[in-house]
This record gives C-alpha cells, structure tokens and sequence, in this order.
C-alpha cells in the first residue's frame, strides 16, 4: 500500500468536505439547546395514547408557537420551549392534562439566559484550552524529531477537520431535523478531540521510532511504512470503540443520543483524519509542495 | 512460568478478588453505588441572589443567612440528604435528592416572603392574581406616607397550629408593630369583603383544594389573626416555615433539573443493558480476531470493569448518565492498549521470535504509544474537570471526565500488568509453539 503517494487526493476529499460543513454551518447554523440558548424542557408522558402531531397542535393552541417535540423511544414526550415559570410549567401540565388525560412528569429542566451565555464562553474556552494543551504536549513528545512543531500543528489540523465535520453534519441535520447543540454535544466532541489525537499519535509514535532506526532516507516512505505498518491497529480500535458507541446509541437513547451521535460521526472522521490527513500533510509539510493542496501536478522525484 | 510471575498473578488475584467483593458486599458502610441525580431523580436548582441591595461588606453575610432560611424551609419537607451550598459571590445550590416534592414547595424555597395577603381589584385595577374568586391585588395599608403591600414578613417568628371550639385546625400569627397597623387599616376598610392570601403565584388552598379567601368579619389589629381550613400537614410545615422568618435578599432561579425517580430507573436498565452489550461485542471481536490473546484481552476486560466499578464504589465517585457514557465508551478504549501490544508482537512473531521474546518486544516497543496517546486524554479529562466546575451544570460534564479519566487510567493498568502475566502464564508451554492460536505466522527463518 502507497498511502502517502495519494496524498493530493486523500487531502483534497478532507477539503471539500470540510468546505460542505463550513458552507452549511454557515448556511444553517447550529441549532443551540436550552443550556445555550435559554428556555425549558418539559419531558411527559400520558396513560393514554397520545399522537405528537396532537401535542404539537395543543401546544400551539395554548400559545406556545416556539416549541419542539419530540418522541422518545419510551414513549415520552421531550417538550422544548421557552422558560417556563413553575407556574407557567402547572398551568401547561393541567391544560395538557385535561385534554389528553393523565400525564406524569418525567423530567423538567429550565436554564435562564445568564447561566445560557456562561455555559458558551466555558464550551468555547474548554475547545480551546483542550487544543493547545495537546499541541503543547505533542511538541513536547516529539521534541527529539527535527521540526517537533510540525507534529504538533498537523495533529491540530486534523483535529479541527473533526470538529469541522461533526459540526457541519449537525448543522445539516439540525435544520432537518432539529439536531441541538447541547452540553452533551460538547462533552463528546472534547472525547472526539481527546480521541481523535490519541489514533494521530499513535501513527506519529510509529514514524517516531521508524525514523529512529532510520528504514529509509525519504520522508515520505517512512511515512508511508509507518503507517501501514500501523493500520490495521488504528482500524481495530476504532471499531471495538464503534462497537460500544452503537451499543450505547441503541439503548440509552434521547438523553445522551446527541452524545452517542458526536462519538460516532467523530471517530468516523478522526479515524480517516489520523491515517490520511495528519501524516499526509506532514509530507507536503516536509517537502513543501503547497501546490498539492489544490491538486496541482507536482515534479516527479527522481 | 518465572517466580516473579507467579507473585504478580497472585497480586493480581487478590486485587480481582477485592474488587469484586467490594461490589458484592457492603464494605466501609457504602451499600451502593453513589448515583447522581439524575439517575435516582431528584431536584437539582441554582438560585442566584440578589445583593445589588446589600452593602459591599454584608454580602457573604446576606448570602449565608440566605442560605440558612433555605435551609431551614427544606427541613419540613422530609428530604434526606439534601444539599444546600453557596457557590461562587451570589449563588445558592440546592439539590434535593430522590424526591418529588410539588411545584408548589419548590417554589415556595426561593421566595423572599411566604404568604401576601390580596384584595379584589376594581376592574379597571390591573390584578396580580386571578382565579374563580375573581381578580385579586395586593392589601396595602398606608405608613409614614408609604404605600405598603402586606405580607407575612410583618409576622412575628411564633406561629404556631391550634383548634378552634369546632376541633378545626387553626394556624395562628401575630402580627408586629408594621403589620399591626396595616392589618388595622386593611381589615378596617374591607368589613364584608374577602382577603385573600396567596402563596406566590398559587392561592392558598384548603384540604379540599378551594382557595382561602375568608370574609372579614371584624377589624383586625395587633391581637393577630389566624387561617382557617388548611390540611394538617400544609398548616404545620407552613407554620415551620414562617417561623423561620424572610430571606434576607430575593432569590431567582438561573437553573432548574428536576427528575422523576422512575425515569433514572429507565436510565439504569438501558445503560446497564448497553454496557453489557458493549462489552460482550468488544470480547467477540477480540477473540475472533485476536485468538488467544483475544481470550486474555477479554479476561483483562473483567478484570477491569470489575475495578473500575469497585473504584467508583470506593472513592466514591458520583454515578451520573454522562458518567456512565464515559464508563462505556471506556469500555471500548479499554483494549486499544491490548490491540496495540497484541498488534507488535504479530510483527515480532513473524521475525522468528519466540513467545516469551515477542511478548516483552510487543509490550516494551508499544509503550511509548500507549503512553502518548493517553496523555492527551487526560489532558482533555482535566480540561473539562476544571472547566466544567465553572458551569451551572457541572454534574455531567466533570462525571463524564472523571469516569473517562479513571477507566483510562485503570485500562493501562490492566491492559499492561494483566494481560502481560497472563500472556506470560503460556511461556514454555506447547501452546506457545502454536503460532495460530496467536494469530501469527511465523516465518521459517
């Protein structure tokens, strides 16, 4: 296998994808959930049965046009919508009650737009912090390599396509179907990053100690080998974690559903980004052949 | 088999041994594992108080005393273990646990006076309050100039329940100089009309449920007054409350979590179930690709969760729906030590090593990656452990991080010591010549 001899167009299937999720989160946006935008969520359910479309029209009727619901694979009935006061929260669950009988409260959740704004800024910082700590620690681990900064900043790169790509398909599927934004979400794209890193090192690790017993004078085939070399174990570790992941998606459900979905869509591009971006561009890196970015013929080596 | 395995097996075995044990028995007085609220359901709310009023130097002391009435209001209502904790300059955490207490109750923690006492609003008044009395707004009296709504703050802390010549219950209160003279003035003006009293936004209702809206039969000064009709129960946990006088400064919700405890017992199932299922599939795919080595990847799987599970229970570590989220997924990081170990000595088999060679290449070549690739995820564990103390809803962030942070660190362990001694167990052995079992084929040198 020639991994890195593809190179050009292993990087430009990252940019254009990349492009996709940046045109749609610019396009969409993200929808963002109660913990960032403020508001309430109402989980029920009813002894009878009761259709969503119903609910959603009740909903509207008693003057709640800015909601959201959704059915969980239980039964219940998340309700999304503005902050409700415990009043505002009893008279909705009588009015409710008294045209689809019973119903019991499940779950209630209410954030004002204070602790919404706060909650932001610590997502924003915690991506962040997380990012330099790890281009730090990378630098640090490869500090014997020639350009250790190098490892660093493509493990990062790599780092921020996975972002990129979990972001985008959320803004994708937020705008069809009302994926949020919520602390779970943040949660499990800090796993996607501490996980993506963990396969990218790994391979780095490998062209570490190749480089080391020194199997050949060109970057690129030292890249290439240790990568091979590394593949079916990068390959492995992300499907017994999938595995788990899948598990987790199938069971558990609505509550940490957004948090499965991160985990999922994230090791699906940190996989792909650990073996075909972050070594791939450290090559171009090495030989500084820009120009293979945007797919332009480079001098054959001789 | 070298002596020195011999010892490290039996440590090992005493550690299994003690993990599991600590699961199956009640040690060091801990039955169960410690679950978060929102797996044994509960009430989780953020009051954030405000001192805009108080003078720079009593803040801390507002806030305490704020803290004290709370309190004291969660006392009657026979919450155990509630948790009642100054966060920050101006926030007050309270978490009630396993309960479901009525909205209502809850409501009523936070507000600064307990009971307001209301008049019916001419119609062209705006009202505070409606229901099928009618519109009510607040009784004021006039003092010093000084429009002044009435409240039970003019109540003096010695309310107490009593029964009238009927055996009705009673709770009576006596009013203080201030509420003396507005009741005065109050119950002076509206002989034949009702005074209602509300409890924030809800009215205050009987044993039956109709609000208590009394007639006023005659002026009511400082000789106090009593309410009539409430349930046994209401009455004396009001009564409790009332005595423990006003908080200091308002109280608004940032944040509110309340869930029922049957839906945490949903969580339990399906996370357990998803648990179970994650680590049986890991386990097949290990041995189906790996063989034996698979097998004691597998052995050292058990091993771990037993300890991580004992540790949790140990430490202990509060269990939340994030936390387990981060269990599981570790899980699955969990043998991403094993494949990479297993993963080097292929490679060292197929250049003719022998097994216990390959076995100390493998371990010895793959450390440096497993070390490395940890490290990063500590560091985003400690990133979202100290972050994530700073946010309101800290508990899922900081339990997934701490979850995460210790199965990796327990995965290391036993993806290095377990599975080494037990790979070592097969040194010698004829086994050790049948390169298939390990999945390697070794090159006739």
């Amino acid at each position: 296998m020639y991994i890195t001899g593809k190179r050009s167009w292993f990087l430009i299937i990252s940019e254009v994808i990349i492009l996709i999720g940046i045109i749609a989160l610019l396009v969409f946006g993200l929808t963002p959930g109660v913990e960032f935008s403020s508001g309430s969520i109402l989980t029920v359910s009813f002894d009878e049965e009761v259709e969503q479309s119903e609910l959603e029209q009740a909903m509207v009727e008693l003057g709640y046009t800015n909601t959201i619901i959704q059915r969980t694979g239980g039964g219940d009935f998340i309700i999304r919508t503005q902050e409700l006061s415990g009043e505002e929260k009893t008279g909705l669950e009588d009015a409710l009650s008294a045209r689809f009988g019973t119903l019991t409260e499940r779950e209630f959740y209410s954030v004002s737009p204070m602790v919404a704004a706060e909650t932001t800024n610590n997502a924003i910082i915690a991506v962040g912090v997380a990012a330099v700590g790890i281009l730090l620690y990378i630098t640090w681990a490869f500090r014997r390599m020639p350009k250790p900064f190098h490892y660093g900043i493509c493990a990062i790169i790599a780092l921020v396509h996975d972002v990129v790509v979990v972001l985008g398909i959320f803004a994708i599927f937020g705008a069809i179907m009302n994926w949020e934004i919520n602390l779970m979400f943040i949660t499990g794209v800090l796993a996607v990053i501490g996980y993506s890193i963990n396969n990218t090192v790994v391979v780095f690790d490998r062209i570490r100690e190749n480089l080391k017993r020194g199997i050949s004078t060109k970057f690129e085939v030292v890249v290439n080998n240790s990568l091979v070399e590394t593949l079916s174990r990068s390959l492995n570790t992300s499907f017994t974690t999938m595995l788990v992941v899948l598990a987790l998606l199938l069971f558990v459900g609505s509550t940490i559903l957004n948090f499965a979905i991160v985990l999922l869509i994230g090791i699906i591009a940190g996989t792909y980004s650990s073996l075909f971006i972050a070594p791939n561009l450290l090559v171009v890196w090495d030989r500084r052949e820009w120009g293979r970015l945007i797919l332009l013929p480079q001098a054959k080596e001789v | 088999m070298t002596r020195g395995n011999t010892v490290v097996l039996l440590i090992l075995l005493a550690i299994f041994a003690f993990a599991v044990c600590t699961l199956v028995f009640p040690l060091f007085d801990r039955e169960e594992l410690r679950l978060g609220l929102d797996l044994q359901g509960g009430i989780h709310i953020v009051y954030e108080a405000d001192l805009s009023e108080v003078e720079p130097d009593y803040r801390a002391n507002a806030l305490e005393g704020a803290k004290e009435i709370l309190n004291n209001r969660v006392n009657p209502l026979g919450v155990t273990e509630p948790l009642i904790q100054i966060q920050g300059s101006d926030r007050i955490l309270v978490e009630l646990p396993g309960t479901s207490i009525s909205d209502k109750d809850k409501e009523r923690l936070g507000r600064v006076d307990i009971l307001e006492f209301a008049e019916l609003a001419a119609a062209d008044e705006e009202a505070k309050w409606e229901n099928e009395l009618g519109r009510w707004k607040p009784a004021t009296g006039v003092i010093d100039g000084e429009e002044i709504e009435l409240t039970s703050r003019y109540f003096k802390t010695t309310t107490y329940l009593d029964r009238d010549n009927l055996g009705r219950l009673l709770l009576a209160f006596d009013w203080d100089e201030v509420g003396a003279q507005l009741s005065e003035q109050i119950t002076g003006r509206l002989i034949g009309q009702q005074l209602a009293i509300f409890d924030g936004d809800y009215a205050l209702l009987d044993d039956e449920g109709i609000p208590i809206a009394p007639f006023v039969k005659n002026v009511i000064g400082d000789q106090g007054g009593v309410i009539t009709g409430l349930s046994y129960n209401e009455a004396d946990r009001l009564s409790k409350q009332l005595n423990f006088g006003r908080l200091p400064v308002p109280l608004t919700i940032l944040y509110d979590q309340t869930v029922s405890p049957t839906l945490g017992e949903d969580f339990i199932d399906m996370s357990l179930k998803a648990g179970i299922i994650g680590i049986i599939l890991v386990m097949l795919f290990m041995m189906i690709y790996y063989r034996l080595p698979g097998v004691i990847a597998s052995l050292a799987l058990i091993f771990y969760g037993a300890l991580v599970l004992a540790i949790f229970k140990l430490i202990p570590v509060t269990l939340t729906l994030a936390g387990i989220g981060g269990f599981i997924l570790s899980i699955g990081m969990a043998v991403d030590a094993n494949v990479l170990i297993f993963e080097r000595m292929k490679e060292e088999f197929a250049t003719g090593r022998t097994l216990g060679a390959a076995i100390d290449a493998g371990f010895s070549r793959a450390w440096t990656a497993i070390r490395d690739s940890n490290v990063t995820t500590f560091i985003v564990c400690a990133i979202l452990l100290w972050l994530g103390g700073s946010i309101v809803e800290s508990a899922p962030v900081q339990g997934f991080a701490l979850t995460l942070f210790i199965g990796v660190a327990v995965s290391m362990f036993t993806a290095i010591v377990v599975t080494r001694t037990l790979l070592k167990l097969f040194v010698g052995t004829r086994l050790a010549r049948k390169t298939a079992l390990f999945s390697a084929h070794q090159e006739k040198q």
